[in-house]
């Protein structure tokens, strides 16, 4: 019986092993921006263009930036959670809005209704490379050092606002 | 019949002609640096192909930032840096070695070491002429000679 114990062994460690890779999203890449700085830029705002606003600028406060776009359709199922997160009233939500006609932006935040403090354009995506983003939507939560401190890929839903994105955020605000 | 050939041609015309924008370079130096980058960078929309061979808006883009970069002067490990400092080394089909990845490029070596270990303690343990109990083969021979005795 004994000769069999290493083999089986090891092939319930390999069982082990490839089932902890099967609950893995290979969808969702980790961020090499987590606990780093917050990629610079200084973009006009959506509701007013003359103005523009950097990472600077919000130095000092928690907040939230969330990718979106008007041709996004999961942004649209999302939208319900981060009107949701606005209604807590606990950090600034930015917008970033990522490769879009303005006017189709402005016209879907007229349609679905507003939950960001103000939006920021990003026309051609060139802030979009350099916060890493490849899917829209994404979400990211900057604390109140300037750091990137979680983010989400993917539309956030009810739970992994409830679980992930909240729990952040209040450990965070302290 | 000539419907199937024609379908099966326009199925199969698309993968073969992914990238469509034009750069023009200023050597074939950097040229041949660019379709090195866009061969060697994965998109990360469609994960399983690289950049060059993704029709993906991202990879798109980030085709753009490669020649970009490339011609202002950048060097190719510049760019990956660059990609890598916002993606992860996911990006890279080729992973980097260093630390975090010493046991992905020296773990099959290791193993086969190991293996080879394993495999000739075996051979040699099988080589090896019996040991015999010495006490046990003469109480055998004993029995054997008394049983002739015997009869």
């Amino acid at each position: 019986m004994i000769r069999f114990a290493a083999p089986l062994g090891f092939f319930l460690l390999l069982v082990a092993l490839l089932g902890y890779g099967l609950s893995l999203d290979p969808k969702k890449v980790p961020s090499p921006l987590i606990d780093k700085s917050a990629p610079d830029f200084s973009l006009p705002m959506l509701d007013a263009p003359s103005r523009k606003l950097a990472p600077g600028d919000l130095l000092g406060q928690v907040w939230v930036l969330n990718v979106w776009a008007s041709w996004c359709i999961s942004c649209r199922a999302e939208h319900a959670i981060i009107t949701q997160l606005a209604r807590e009233n606990l950090v600034t939500i930015i917008g970033l809005n990522y490769k879009d006609q303005p006017q189709d932006a402005v016209n879907w935040l007229q349609q679905f209704g507003n939950p960001y403090t103000t939006s920021l354009i990003d026309l051609d995506g060139r802030v979009g490379i350099d916060w890493g983003v490849y899917g829209v939507p994404e979400t990211f939560i900057i604390g109140a050092d300037g750091n990137i401190r979680y983010k989400h890929i993917g539309p956030v839903t009810q739970d992994s606002l409830d679980n992930k994105l909240l729990p952040v955020i209040r450990a965070l605000l302290g | 019949m000539t419907r199937f050939i024609a379908i099966f041609l326009v199925l199969f015309m698309g993968t073969a002609q992914a990238v469509i924008e034009a750069y023009e370079f200023e050597s074939a130096q950097t040229e041949a640096e660019y379709n090195q980058l866009i061969k060697e960078l994965r998109c990360l929309v469609c994960q399983n192909q690289n950049l060059s061979g993704s029709n993906a808006e991202l990879a798109q883009d980030l085709r753009r930032q490669t020649y970009t970069m490339l011609s202002r002067g950048d060097s190719p490990a510049q760019v990956v840096e660059y990609m890598v400092a916002r993606y992860g080394d996911f990006v890279i089909y080729r992973p980097q070695f260093k630390s975090s990845t010493y046991l992905l490029w020296l773990g099959p070596f290791l193993l086969l070491i190991i293996v080879l270990y394993l495999v000739i303690r075996k051979l040699r343990g099988s080589a090896r002429p019996l040991e015999v109990n010495q006490g046990a083969m003469a109480e055998a021979r004993n029995l054997l000679l008394r049983e002739d005795d015997e009869k």
